[in-house]
C-alpha cells in the first residue's frame, strides 16, 4: 500500500535516497519518464494534449530526524535534530540509524533516580542521547559515523475510526497523492514534484520551481491539526475527518485568493469536504516556489496531522481521499477549461 | 540468544498490576516442562514445584511478572481518554507515545502532545503531568463510548528491539528479565536431584506494593528466599553507586534486608564458579520482594540478586542477556549448595 510503504522509507532532510528511488521506481511501472535535479528533486513531466500551460504539483519527499554530531565515552551518540522537533517528545523513543538502520533508543534518567526539582522540569535535548547498545566510543563510531541520518522508528497502523498512525506523514501523504494525479491525462504539462530539504529551509522547492517555471503550482502536504485537548478551540488550526485543508496565509506564503476560491467553489460543488486552515503559523514549498522568477499562483491542499513531526502522526483516511479528490478535481476542471488557467494567471476569479 | 527470545516473548505479553490473570497461564507453560507440577494461586501468583526426595526443607526463588501500566479514568467530550497510573511512571516519557487500551477489544490508542507553538514559555519548560495528558483513539465520542469504560486497563505498546552486544529493549523488561532467570534457571537444575522441594515463583503485583509475595511466602513458608528483581543499569546521567553495568552480571545486594551469612556465601559461589557479579550496597529498604519475604511468618532468610536495566520504567527498558543466563548461573549454583549446607547457613 502506497502510503504504508511510503511513510516505512526513512528520508531525512539531505537523504532523500530510499524515498527518492521508490518514487522514481513507481514512475516507471506507471511507463512515465523523470528526473533528477542537481539538489536531488524528482522531477515527472507529464506532457498535455496541448501543452500551452503547465502545471506543477508539489510534495516534499524528506521528513525531520536527527544526525549524528559525536560519542559519549561509553558509547552513547549525541545527536542533532533535523527539521523542527519538539525535544519534550523524544525522552523514552526508538530511532534507526543510517542507511543499514542501526536501532537504538534514546535514554533517560529513571524517574527513580530523578531529583524532585529535576521532575517537574523537561529534558534538554543537549542531554539526550542515543544508546544503541555499544560498549564502547570506537564501536559507535564504526555504527553509526559522524553525520549518520536518525529516524524515528514507527510503523504505518490503521487505527481506531478510518484513522493512521504513522511517522513522516508530513509529507509522504503529498508524495502519495502526486504519484496517483499521474495517472490523469491532462490539456497542459503536468510537472510532478517530488522536492527535498523542506523541512530545513524550503530548499528543493526553489530549485524545481525554477527549472519547471509553471504557471500555476498546487502544494500537497500534511498540516498541522490541534484539534487536540489542552489547546483553546480558536487555536484549531485543522479539523480532523473535516477534509482536505486550504490555506490562506502562513508563515512563508500568501495563497492566491482567486486560485484558492476555485478549488473550495469547485469542492463545494461536488460536494467533497473541505476547509480552511484556520491559523497562519507554518510554513511549507509554496513559500520559495511563489517567489520563483516572475512569480507564481500558488494554492496549498493539505492533509490534517495531529502529532505532525513526531513518531505517531495521526490522519483521518477520510482527508486523505479529500485531498486526492480535491487535487484531482482541480486538475480535471483546469483541464477541461485551460482559461480558468489564463484567468487566475491574469488575476482573475473564475466562477464555476 | 534463546534467552533473549524468551525475554522477548515474555514482554509483549501484558499483566498489569492486579489483573495478570491473563499472562499466567504463558507462565505455568514456561514452567512446566522443567517442574513437577505448577500451581496458580488466589493472587496469581505462578508456582513452578520441584519435589525433593525428602520435602524437609525449602527453597523459594521469586521473580514478579507484574508491569507497570494505566487505567481509563474517564472519557472527555472529544473522545478522549483521560488516565491514571499503575505504579510509578514518568508522565515526560507519554508524549508521543503509542499505547494499548484493553477495551472490548485491544485498540491501539495515542498520548499526544500540545503542538509545540501553542506552548507558552513556561509550559515548554516545565514537566507536562499525568492529569495534562489525554489518549487519542482516532474515533468519535459515542464510538469510543462503545468501546471503553471507565477502569479499563491500558499498557504500553510493545516493540522488542535488539541492540548491538546481545542487549534487547522493549517493555516490561522489569521484571520479565527476572521471569526469564527463572527460566533459566529450571534448566541450569536439571541434572540435581534433591531432597528439598524447590519452588519457582513468578510474584504478582510487585509494582503496587509487594502484595503477590506477601501472598506466597506465606503459602509457602520456604526456609530460603531468592529475589530476582532489576536495579538501574548503567547510564550516563546515572548518580554514582546508584546504578550497574550492563553485562557484568547479576548485582549482589548487600545490607540489612539480606540474610549475611546466605549473600556471603552466593559472593563465595560467583567468585569460585567465575560469574561474574557487582555488590548493591543497600543501607535499608530494597524497594524489593526481598523487605517482604524477609519477615514472612516467623521470618525467612533471603537473597537479592538484581539484573541491570536501562531506563527502568519507560517503554525502551534496556537488559544485556549474559546477565540474565548469569543470574540463573549463579542462582542455580547457590541453590545446589544451600540445599546440602542448610543448617550451617542458616544459623547466625
Amino acid at each position: 500500500m502506497l502510503l504504508k510503504e511510503l511513510t516505512e522509507l526513512n528520508g531525512i532532510s539531505g537523504n532523500e535516497d530510499a524515498v527518492r528511488e521508490y518514487i522514481k521506481n513507481k514512475v516507471s511501472e506507471m511507463n512515465l519518464e523523470c528526473k533528477t535535479d542537481s539538489i536531488g528533486n524528482v522531477i515527472v513531466h507529464k506532457k498535455g494534449s496541448s501543452s500551452d500551460y503547465k502545471i506543477m504539483l508539489s510534495a516534499h519527499m524528506d521528513e525531520i530526524g536527527f544526525i549524528v554530531t559525536g560519542y559519549g565515552e561509553n558509547g552513547t551518540l549525541k545527536f542533532k535534530t533535523v527539521g523542527g522537533i519538539d525535544e519534550r517528545i523524544l525522552p523514552g523513543k526508538r530511532v534507526v540509524i543510517g542507511n543499514s538502520k542501526i536501532p537504538g533508543v534514546i535514554g533517560c534518567k529513571p524517574i527513580h533516580m530523578q531529583e524532585r526539582e529535576e521532575r517537574g522540569i523537561n529534558i534538554k535535548l543537549k542531554s539526550l542521547y542515543i544508546d544503541i547498545g555499544a560498549e564502547k566510543k570506537e564501536e559507535a563510531e564504526k555504527l553509526a559515523p559522524l553525520g549518520d541520518y536518525i529516524s524515528f522508528h514507527s510503523e504505518y497502523v490503521e487505527f481506531g475510526e478510518e484513522c493512521v498512525k504513522a511517522k513522516a506523514l508530513d509529507d509522504r501523504v503529498g508524495c502519495a497523492v502526486l504519484i496517483e494525479m499521474l495517472k490523469g491525462q491532462y490539456e497542459f504539462d503536468l510537472y510532478a514534484c517530488f522536492t527535498v530539504q523542506e523541512e530545513v529551509g524550503l530548499r528543493g522547492s526553489e530549485v524545481a520551481a525554477y527549472n519547471v517555471n509553471p504557471d500555476i503550482a498546487l502544494i500537497i502536504e500534511g498540516t498541522t491539526c490541534s484539534d487536540v485537548p489542552e489547546v483553546d478551540k480558536q487555536d484549531y488550526s485543522t479539523l480532523l475527518g473535516e477534509g482536505a485543508a486550504l490555506t490562506i496565509m502562513d508563515r512563508t506564503s500568501y495563497a492566491d485568493k482567486n486560485l484558492v476560491r476555485l478549488i473550495y467553489d469547485l469542492s463545494k460543488k461536488y460536494g467533497i469536504k473541505v476547509q480552511f486552515k484556520q491559523t497562519t503559523t507554518g510554513g511549507n514549498d509554496a513559500g520559495k516556489i511563489q517567489r520563483s522568477r516572475s512569480g507564481v499562483k500558488v494554492a496549498s491542499i493539505s492533509v490534517p496531522c495531529r502529532y505532525i513531526h513526531s513518531p505517531v502522526s495521526v490522519m483521518s483516511k477520510r482527508d486523505y481521499e479529500s485531498c486526492k479528490e480535491i487535487v484531482s478535481l482541480a486538475l480535471r476542471e483546469m483541464s477541461r477549461n485551460t482559461d480558468y488557467i489564463q484567468t487566475i494567471k491574469n488575476g482573475g476569479t473564475v466562477d464555476v | 540468544m534463546e534467552c533473549i527470545s524468551v525475554l522477548k516473548e515474555l514482554s509483549v505479553h501484558t499483566a498489569v498490576s492486579g489483573y495478570e490473570k491473563s499472562m499466567a497461564d504463558y507462565i505455568k507453560e514456561s514452567f512446566g516442562k522443567d517442574c513437577d507440577s505448577v500451581e496458580e494461586d488466589r493472587f496469581y501468583n505462578v508456582i513452578g514445584i520441584k519435589k525433593g526426595n525428602k520435602s524437609n526443607k525449602k527453597i523459594m526463588i521469586t521473580a514478579h511478572y507484574d508491569e507497570i501500566g494505566f487505567l481509563v479514568s474517564g472519557i472527555d467530550e472529544k473522545g478522549f481518554l483521560r488516565f491514571t497510573s499503575v505504579g510509578g511512571i514518568d508522565p515526560k516519557i507519554l508524549l508521543a507515545q503509542e499505547v494499548i487500551v484493553h477495551g472490548r477489544s485491544d485498540l491501539l490508542g495515542i498520548i499526544g502532545a500540545k503542538p509545540p507553538h501553542l506552548l507558552k514559555p513556561e509550559e515548554a519548560k516545565k514537566a507536562v503531568k499525568m492529569g495534562e495528558l489525554r489518549i487519542d483513539m482516532g474515533m468519535t465520542p459515542e464510538k469510543v463510548r462503545e468501546q471503553v469504560s471507565i477502569g479499563d486497563l491500558i499498557t504500553f505498546k510493545a516493540v522488542p528491539f535488539e541492540l548491538q552486544g546481545k542487549k534487547l529493549s522493549s517493555k516490561t523488561l522489569d521484571n520479565r528479565c527476572g521471569v526469564t532467570s527463572l527460566i533459566e534457571i529450571l534448566k541450569e537444575l536439571r541434572p540435581f536431584k534433591f531432597d528439598s522441594d524447590i519452588y519457582v515463583v513468578a510474584t504478582t503485583q510487585e509494582e503496587v506494593g509487594l502484595t503477590g509475595v506477601e501472598i506466597a511466602s506465606y503459602n509457602l513458608q520456604p526456609d530460603i528466599a531468592i529475589v530476582i528483581d532489576a536495579c538501574h543499569g548503567d547510564i550516563p546521567d546515572a548518580p554514582k553507586g546508584e546504578a550497574y553495568a550492563l553485562g557484568k552480571g547479576p548485582a549482589v545486594a548487600i545490607g540489612p534486608n539480606l540474610h549475611p551469612k546466605l549473600t556471603k556465601k552466593v559472593i563465595e559461589i560467583a567468585k569460585s564458579e567465575n560469574i561474574p557479579y557487582q555488590i548493591d550496597i543497600e543501607r535499608g529498604d530494597t524497594g524489593t520482594e526481598a523487605w517482604a519475604t524477609q519477615v514472612s511468618r516467623s521470618g525467612i532468610p533471603t537473597i537479592l540478586l538484581s539484573i541491570p536495566v536501562r531506563y527502568m520504567h519507560t517503554t525502551v527498558e534496556t537488559v544485556h542477556a549474559n546477565d540474565i543466563e548469569n543470574t540463573a548461573k549463579l542462582a542455580a549454583r547457590f541453590i545446589v549448595k544451600a540445599e546440602t549446607e542448610m543448617e550451617e547457613l542458616l544459623c547466625f
